[in-house]
C-alpha cells in the first residue's frame, strides 16, 4: 500500500501548472487535497507518472461573493467551505454538505475544487453545485472557459475537463430573496459515501410559490444527477406535500443507483424518493424564512 | 518522603502503561528498528480458487530494492509449505499449486525498504486458472460438491467434524410434549477483528543461531513451543518478544503465514526481516471470527417455563480448521447455550464444513463461541416470550437460573460457579426506567412511531482452564505468575499472560499490592518476553484475571508464608503468634508490635533466620479448578424510522457482574469497549462475500468500523457477585459486553417492528434489511 | 533456498525527489526525500518519530493524525515533500519541557486509552479541535472525533478526556500548549 514512483511538481502559477500538465501529455494529474488522489495511489489503482501540486499556486484559495455570484477558489479547503459564515448566509446547502463529505480531518486538506472535479458519482459537491445551477471556471492551453455544472459530468472519472485543462473557481448565482437550500445525505457511518443524498435548492415568491427548483442527486447514477423533470415540475407548484412528494417520485425515476453493500437498487431508488421529499421540505421552510 | 497509596483491589488507579503512550512511547512491532533490516511484502491471490500454472520471479527481482522472491516451491524444499493449525488441521504458508482464497498469501517478497517491497509485489507475475469456488458451506456439504482438500489422500468431501453434546433423546421427547415451542434461523455472519494495529513481526536470528521473533502475539509462549515442533529449532534458542499490542481481541492468536515467511526471510538472508501486513491484507486474509449458522428450536410450558433446547449448526471454517479453539472443543465453549436458564433437557450439535474462505476462525472477544451461544439464545428467549405473549423481561425473570442454585450443574455438562440473573435484570430495568419505556411505546404504537426495548440476560463461561479439559495442542491452560520482592521492598512480577490494552501493569500490580500490602507505585509487571516470563497460555477469552491473577494471589501467599516466618524471626516471637492483618505482620494480640511486608524483604537478605534460604520470591503456576461465569443483563432503547430504515440506539444501559472488581475504572473502559465490539456487528459490520469468492469489503470504506458518531452513549453498572472458587472471588471482564449486546440491540429493533410481525431479521441490521422487513408487511 | 541478492540500481529521474525544509517540533530539518515517500514514513522512518502509527491504507482510521500548521491531517494521506515549509507537531512534540499537555493528562485521568495505537492521532485531532472550539458539547467533540477510528475504549472515555482538556485549558493562563 505505497505508491508507485512519480515526478513532482509544485508550481506557482497556473500558467506553470498547464504548462507541465501539456509536457506529460495527459500522464499527469493534478494534486490538490489528494484525500482521493493519494488513497488511489497507494492502492495503486492509479499511477500517474507525473503530480502536479497546486497547493503552493497563490490566490487560489477565496470565498468572496459579489452582486452576481459566490466564487469559490478551486484549492479553497472543504472546511474553510464548511465553515464560512459567508457560505452559510446564503448557501446553507454548503453548509450541511461540508459538515458531511468524508470526515473532518479529511476536509481540512480536501478542496471544493477537487471535490467537484475528482469525477467520483460519490462525492456530495457536484449534486450540490448542479442545484444551485453553478458554473466551473476551466483553464487550459487556449485560455478560459466556463462550464454548467449540469453539463461538466460524463461519466465515471469522466468529466468536461481536458487532460491539459484545470478547474480555477466555482461560481454560484447568488440567491434572491425566497431562496432556500439544502442538503441531506444518508450514509451508513460518518466517512462513507451516501447511501443516497439529495441536494435541493427553491425560490419561492412572496406569496409562497415556487417559482425555480434545483434538485441534485448524489451516488446514485454513474454521476451525480440533476433531477431535470422533478425540478421542472416544482416550477409554479405552491409547495403542498403533494407537490414535494411528487417531484420526489419524479427524482427517484432520474436516479440510475447500482447496487452494493448499501443495498439493492430498487432500495435506493426508494431512498431517493424519501429523502427528495425531506431535502425539498427543509429548503422550502427554508425559503420562507425558517432555519 | 511520603509512601505512596496501597492500590489495591477495587480502586481506579492510573494505569501505569499511559506514561508511554501518550507520549508516543510506545514499542509496536512496527516500531523495531534493527541494523540491516529487510521488509517482507505479500503477493496475493486475485481469485478464491485457482490453480497457479507460473510464477515468474523475474521483473520482481529486477525491481530496484528486491532482494528475493519466497514462494511455496521454495519452501516446499525445506518442508515448510504447509504447517499445523491450533486444530490439528493443516494450513499453507505459501501454496505450492492451488490457491483457496480470495487474498490468499502467494509469494513474499524481500526488499530493502516497505515502498521497494510493495514495487516488488506489483511486478511478480502469476499465473492462474481459476477454478469453481464453493462459497455457501450448505451447498460445500451437498453430495457432489467439489472436493476442497485434495491434499488429503483420503477426504471425500468438505464435511470437517461433527461435534454434539446433551441428551437427544430426552430433548426431542421434551420439545414434543411442550405447550409451545418456537424456533429461528439465525446466520451470524464473518465478521473482522480489525484492531487499528495489524499484525507483524521482526524475525532475527543472531551469530549464536538464536532466533528472536518480536510478534503480535496474545500467547507468546505457545508459538515458541509451535515454532520450535514445526521447525526443529531447540526452543531455548527461540526467543519471542510480545511487545506493546495495538488491540488483539483473539486476531493475534494464531499464528499467521507472514510470520513463518517472515522467519524463512530471516534464516535465509541472514538479515533481520520485518513484516507488516497492510490493512487490505489484513481484512481479506486473517482474522476473521462467527461465520455459524444455526437452527434452534427451543419449548416452554404454557404458563411460560422454559422446557428444552435443541441446536443444530453449521460452522464455516474456510478453506481449513483454523480455529482457536481447546484442543477438545471445536465448537469452543457452545454448550453455554442453555445461558441463564435451567433446561431439563438440550441436545446441540455442530457440523463443520470447508469452504473457499480465509481459514480459521478466531475467538474474537466471545471466550470460545459464547458470543454466538449467547446470541441464539437470548433471541430465541424473545421469540418464545413473544409466542407465549409475555413481556420479555418478566418472561426471563420467571426463568433465571435462582442464586441459592448455584453451584449450578447445566444440561450440557458445566457447573457455573455462581450468578443473580434476576438481580442484574432488575437493575438494568430500575436504572432504564423499564415500566415507563413500555407505557412510552404503547403511546407511540397508536401513532404508527417504532420504538423498540430489547433485552440481553447473558451468562458467559471464560477462564480457560482446568487442566483436565482443557489444552492447547496438548499444552495445558495453567497461567502464571513469579514474584520477587527485592531488599528494599520493591516488587518485580512476570506472567505467562500478555495484555493488549486491559491494563495487566496496573491491574497485576494492584492484587499484589493487596497482597503484600506494598505500595502499586513500587510493583513493575512485566509479560512477553518468553526468555524471561514464566510459561503461560497468553490472553484471550477473558483468561487472564481468572488464571494468571489467581496465580499471583497464590504466589502471594506463598511469599506470605515464609514472609511471616522472618517477621516472627524479626519479632522474636513464633510463627504461631503472626498474623496477616491491616496489611502487615502483627503479633496476635499485641497492637503496635507488627512488621511490614518492606522490613520482611530487607531481612530476607540480611538477616533471614539461619536454616531458612535467603530471598523472597514464589511462583504459582494455576490450575483453575473450574471456569468462570461472569453474567449480565443490558437493555437497549432505539428508534426506527419508518421509511428508511435507519435505526437510532436512544439508550444503552449495561449491568454487568464479573465477580469482585480489581480496578473499576478499567473495568468501565473494558465495558465501553466490548459494547461498541458487540454494537458494530448488530449494526454495521460484515464480511461479504460474492458469488465467486471475492471479498467485498477489503478497506475501512466498506468494512465499517463504527466511530464517534454512531457508537450510543453506554451506559453502566454493577452488580458483584463473586466466584466461590477464585482466590479472589474475580471472574474476568473483558468480553462480557461483546458477548451481551448483541441480542439486546437486534431484540429491541425487532420488538419495534412488532407491528409488522417480524421474527428474525440476520445482522447487521442494516438500514436496507429493517427498511425491507417493514415494507415486506406493509407495502404502504 | 537461494537468494537473488544482486541488488538493482535505483535510477530514479530527476524531478521524483527533493530536499524538503520542515519544522517538525519545534525543529528544523532539512531532508531528501522521495516525491513518494508519504509525511507519515517521513516521520517514523527518517525521523524515527514512531509515535505516529499506520492503521489502514485508505485514509480512515486517523491513527495516523498529525498537525501541519496548526491543522490536524492524516499524515499517510499527505506527501512528505508537500510539508516543505511548513510547521509539522506530532505526539512527541506535546510535552513541553517535562510537562504534559492537557490534553495527554486528560486522556490519562479520564482512562482515555486502552491499547494507546490510536491515541496519538486522537489527541493530536483532540487539539486541534480544542483549539478551534475551547468549549465544546458532547455532540460536537464525537462530531470532532469521527475521523478516528478507536476499538478499545467506546469513546466513552475519550469524550471525557477532550472535556477535561478543555475544562483544564480553559483555567490556565494565557500563553500555553
Amino acid at each position: 500500500m505505497y505508491p508507485p514512483s512519480f515526478e513532482y511538481y509544485a508550481p506557482t502559477t497556473v500558467e506553470e501548472a498547464i504548462g507541465l500538465l501539456q509536457q506529460h501529455e495527459g500522464e499527469a494529474k493534478i494534486l490538490a487535497g489528494g484525500q482521493s488522489l493519494v488513497a488511489m495511489m497507494k492502492l495503486r489503482l492509479v499511477q500517474p507518472a507525473a503530480l502536479i501540486d497546486i497547493n503552493r499556486i497563490p490566490n487560489l484559495s477565496y470565498i468572496r461573493e459579489d452582486d452576481k455570484f459566490l466564487h469559490i477558489g478551486a484549492t479553497t479547503r472543504t472546511n474553510d467551505m464548511a465553515e464560512s459564515a459567508t457560505v452559510r448566509t446564503r448557501y446553507p446547502m454548503l453548509t450541511d454538505a461540508g459538515a458531511e463529505i468524508a470526515d473532518p480531518i479529511v476536509r481540512n486538506r480536501g478542496t471544493v475544487g477537487g471535490n467537484v472535479s475528482h469525477g467520483d458519482p460519490g462525492n456530495d459537491l457536484p449534486a450540490c453545485m448542479m442545484a444551485l445551477g453553478a458554473e466551473y471556471e476551466v483553464r487550459g492551453p487556449k485560455g478560459v472557459r466556463t462550464v454548467a455544472a449540469r453539463q461538466f459530468y460524463q461519466d465515471t472519472f469522466v468529466t468536461a475537463l481536458g487532460p491539459t485543462e484545470m478547474l480555477t473557481e466555482v461560481r454560484i448565482p447568488k440567491p434572491g430573496p425566497g431562496t432556500g437550500n439544502a442538503y441531506s445525505k444518508m450514509e451508513r457511518k460518518v466517512g462513507d459515501f451516501a447511501t443516497a443524498a439529495v441536494a435541493a435548492q427553491l425560490v419561492v415568491n412572496p406569496a409562497g410559490a415556487i417559482q425555480l427548483a434545483g434538485i441534485g442527486l448524489t451516488n446514485v447514477g454513474a454521476t451525480a444527477i440533476y433531477a431535470a423533470a422533478a425540478s421542472e415540475f416544482l416550477k409554479g407548484k405552491s409547495g403542498t406535500d403533494a407537490d414535494l412528494a411528487k417531484a420526489a417520485e419524479l427524482a427517484r425515476d432520474a436516479s440510475q443507483p447500482i447496487a452494493d453493500n448499501r443495498g439493492p437498487v430498487d432500495f435506493k431508488k426508494e431512498m431517493v424518493r424519501v429523502w427528495t421529499r425531506r431535502t425539498l421540505r427543509r429548503a422550502l421552510d427554508r425559503a420562507k424564512g425558517g432555519a | 518522603m511520603a509512601t505512596p497509596e496501597l492500590g489495591g483491589i477495587g480502586k481506579s488507579v492510573q494505569r501505569k502503561e499511559d506514561a508511554r503512550f501518550i507520549r508516543g512511547k510506545g514499542n509496536y512491532v512496527d516500531d523495531v528498528q534493527l541494523p540491516g533490516m529487510l521488509f517482507l511484502d505479500l503477493a496475493r491471490s486475485p481469485y478464491a480458487h485457482a490453480k497457479i500454472l507460473a510464477i515468474r520471479k523475474e521483473k520482481a527481482l529486477a525491481t530496484p530494492g528486491v532482494l528475493a522472491v519466497i514462494t511455496g516451491k521454495d519452501l516446499e524444499a525445506a518442508k515448510l509449505a504447509w504447517m499445523p493449525t491450533l486444530m490439528s488441521d493443516t494450513q499453507m504458508v505459501l501454496p505450492v499449486d492451488t490457491v483457496m482464497f480470495h487474498g490468499q498469501e502467494v509469494a513474499g517478497v524481500v526488499a530493502t525498504d516497505r515502498y521497494a517491497a510493495a514495487d516488488g509485489v506489483a511486478a511478480l507475475e502469476v499465473d492462474y486458472d481459476p477454478l469453481p469456488a464453493v462459497i455457501d458451506p450448505f451447498k460445500a456439504l451437498e453430495p457432489g460438491a467439489p472436493v476442497l482438500r485434495t491434499d488429503k489422500k483420503d477426504k471425500k468431501d468438505n464435511h470437517i467434524w461433527h461435534w454434539e453434546v446433551g441428551d437427544k433423546g430426552a430433548t426431542d421427547a421434551a420439545l414434543k410434549a411442550s405447550d409451545v415451542t418456537a424456533r429461528e434461523k439465525l446466520y451470524i455472519p464473518r465478521i473482522h477483528v480489525s484492531s487499528i494495529e495489524t499484525c507483524g513481526c521482526v524475525a532475527q536470528v543472531d551469530v549464536m543461531g538464536k532466533l528472536t521473533v518480536w510478534m503480535t502475539t496474545q500467547a507468546p509462549h505457545a508459538i515458541r513451543t509451535v515454532f520450535a515442533l514445526v521447525s526443529g529449532l531447540p526452543e531455548q534458542k527461540i526467543r519471542i518478544i510480545s511487545p506493546d499490542i495495538g488491540g488483539g481481541f483473539g486476531g493475534k492468536v494464531p499464528v499467521y503465514p507472514g510470520y513463518v515467511i517472515a522467519v524463512v526471510a530471516a534464516l535465509t538472508t541472514g538479515h533481520p526481516v520485518k513484516w507488516v501486513e497492510d490493512r487490505t491484507g489484513n481484512l481479506i486474509s486473517d482474522s476473521f471470527a462467527r461465520d455459524y449458522q444455526i437452527e434452534a428450536e427451543i419449548g416452554a410450558t404454557k404458563d411460560g417455563h422454559v422446557t428444552a433446547l435443541r441446536v443444530k449448526t453449521l460452522a464455516d471454517h474456510g478453506y481449513t480448521d483454523a480455529a482457536a479453539n481447546p484442543s477438545k472443543f471445536p465448537a469452543g465453549l457452545f454448550h453455554i447455550i442453555t445461558g441463564s436458564y435451567p433446561f431439563k433437557a438440550a441436545f446441540v450439535e455442530v457440523d463443520a464444513a470447508y469452504t473457499n474462505k480465509p481459514p480459521g476462525g478466531i475467538a474474537y472477544r466471545c471466550s470460545f463461541r459464547v458470543t454466538e451461544a449467547a446470541f441464539a439464545i437470548e433471541r430465541l428467549m424473545d421469540t418464545l416470550a413473544r409466542q407465549l405473549h409475555m413481556d420479555p423481561a418478566e418472561f426471563r425473570l420467571k426463568n433465571f437460573i435462582p442464586p441459592e442454585a448455584f453451584p449450578f450443574p447445566s444440561v450440557l455438562g458445566w457447573t457455573y460457579d455462581s450468578g443473580n440473573y434476576a438481580g442484574a435484570l432488575r437493575k438494568a430495568m430500575e436504572i432504564i426506567h423499564y415500566s415507563d419505556l413500555r407505557k412510552e411505546q404503547a403511546e407511540k404504537r397508536k401513532r404508527g412511531e417504532l420504538m423498540g426495548i430489547g433485552i440481553s440476560s447473558f451468562t458467559e463461561i471464560v477462564g480457560a482452564g482446568p487442566s483436565k479439559t482443557f489444552d492447547i495442542l496438548g499444552i495445558k491452560m495453567f497461567d502464571s505468575a513469579e514474584i520477587r520482592i527485592h531488599p528494599t521492598g520493591k516488587v518485580l512480577a512476570r506472567f505467562g499472560t500478555k495484555s493488549q490494552g486491559q491494563a495487566h501493569e496496573t491491574t497485576y500490580a494492584q492484587i499484589l499490592a493487596e497482597e503484600l500490602g506494598i505500595p502499586v507505585d513500587y510493583i513493575s509487571v512485566e509479560e512477553g518476553d518468553t526468555d524471561t516470563a514464566p510459561y503461560g497460555l497468553g490472553t484471550y477469552a477473558s483468561r487472564s484475571t481468572p488464571t494468571a491473577g489467581a496465580a499471583a494471589a497464590i504466589a502471594c501467599r506463598k511469599i506470605r508464608e515464609k514472609a511471616a516466618k522472618i517477621a516472627a524471626h524479626l519479632l522474636e516471637v513464633s510463627p504461631e503468634d503472626i498474623e496477616w492483618k491491616d496489611y502487615k505482620f502483627q503479633v496476635k494480640g499485641v497492637p503496635g508490635k507488627s512488621k511490614t511486608m518492606a522490613d520482611v524483604a530487607f531481612a530476607a537478605y540480611t538477616n533471614h533466620p539461619q536454616g531458612m534460604e535467603a530471598g523472597l520470591e514464589a511462583v504459582d503456576y494455576y490450575d483453575p479448578p473450574n471456569m468462570t461465569f461472569p453474567f449480565g443483563s443490558y437493555i437497549a432503547v432505539v428508534d426506527v424510522d419508518k421509511e428508511t430504515g435507519q435505526v437510532k440506539t436512544r439508550r444503552f444501559v449495561a449491568v454487568d457482574d464479573c465477580g469482585t472488581i480489581i480496578n473499576p475504572m478499567i473495568v468501565d473502559g473494558q465495558i465501553h469497549g466490548g459494547l461498541t465490539m458487540g454494537f458494530a456487528p448488530a449494526m454495521l459490520e460484515e464480511i461479504p462475500y460474492d458469488a465467486d469468492g471475492n471479498n467485498r469489503a477489503s478497506s475501512f470504506l466498506e468494512y465499517l468500523l463504527p466511530t464517534a458518531v454512531e457508537t450510543p452513549k453506554w451506559e453502566t453498572a454493577k452488580t458483584t457477585t463473586p466466584s466461590p472458587h477464585h482466590p479472589l472471588g474475580a471472574k474476568g471482564v473483558g468480553e462480557s459486553a461483546t458477548v451481551g449486546a448483541p441480542a439486546a440491540l437486534v431484540n429491541a429493533v425487532l420488538d419495534a417492528l412488532e407491528p409488522y410481525g417480524v421474527s428474525n431479521i440476520d445482522i447487521p441490521l442494516t438500514p436496507y434489511k429493517v427498511w425491507q422487513a417493514i415494507h415486506a408487511k406493509d407495502p404502504k | 533456498m537461494a537468494i537473488d541478492a544482486v541488488v538493482a540500481k535505483s535510477t530514479m529521474p530527476e524531478h521524483s525527489s527533493r530536499t524538503i525544509h520542515v519544522t517538525v517540533n519545534g525543529v528544523a530539518r532539512a531532508s531528501t526525500v522521495d516525491a513518494r515517500t508519504l509525511l507519515v514514513s517521513y516521520l517514523r522512518e527518517h525521523l524515527a518519530l514512531t509515535g505516529t502509527h499506520i492503521g489502514c491504507d485508505t485514509g480512515h482510521c486517523g491513527a495516523c493524525t498529525v498537525l501541519v500548521d496548526g491543522k490536524a491531517v492524516k499524515s499517510c494521506m499527505m506527501l512528505a515533500v508537500q510539508t516543505d515549509g511548513c510547521e509539522v507537531r506530532t505526539v512527541e512534540g506535546l510535552e513541553m519541557a517535562g510537562k504534559l499537555h492537557p490534553v495527554q493528562e486528560g486522556f490519562t485521568k479520564e482512562h482515555g486509552l486502552q491499547c494507546g495505537y490510536c491515541t496519538p492521532g486522537m489527541m493530536m485531532t483532540t487539539v486541534a479541535l480544542l483549539a478551534k472550539n475551547p468549549n465544546p458539547t458532547e455532540e460536537e467533540i464525537r462530531r470532532g472525533i469521527s475521523g478516528n477510528l478507536c476499538r478499545c475504549t467506546g469513546y466513552v472515555n475519550i469524550v471525557k478526556a477532550v472535556q477535561y482538556a478543555a475544562q483544564q485549558m480553559a483555567a490556565a493562563p494565557k500563553g500555553g500548549a
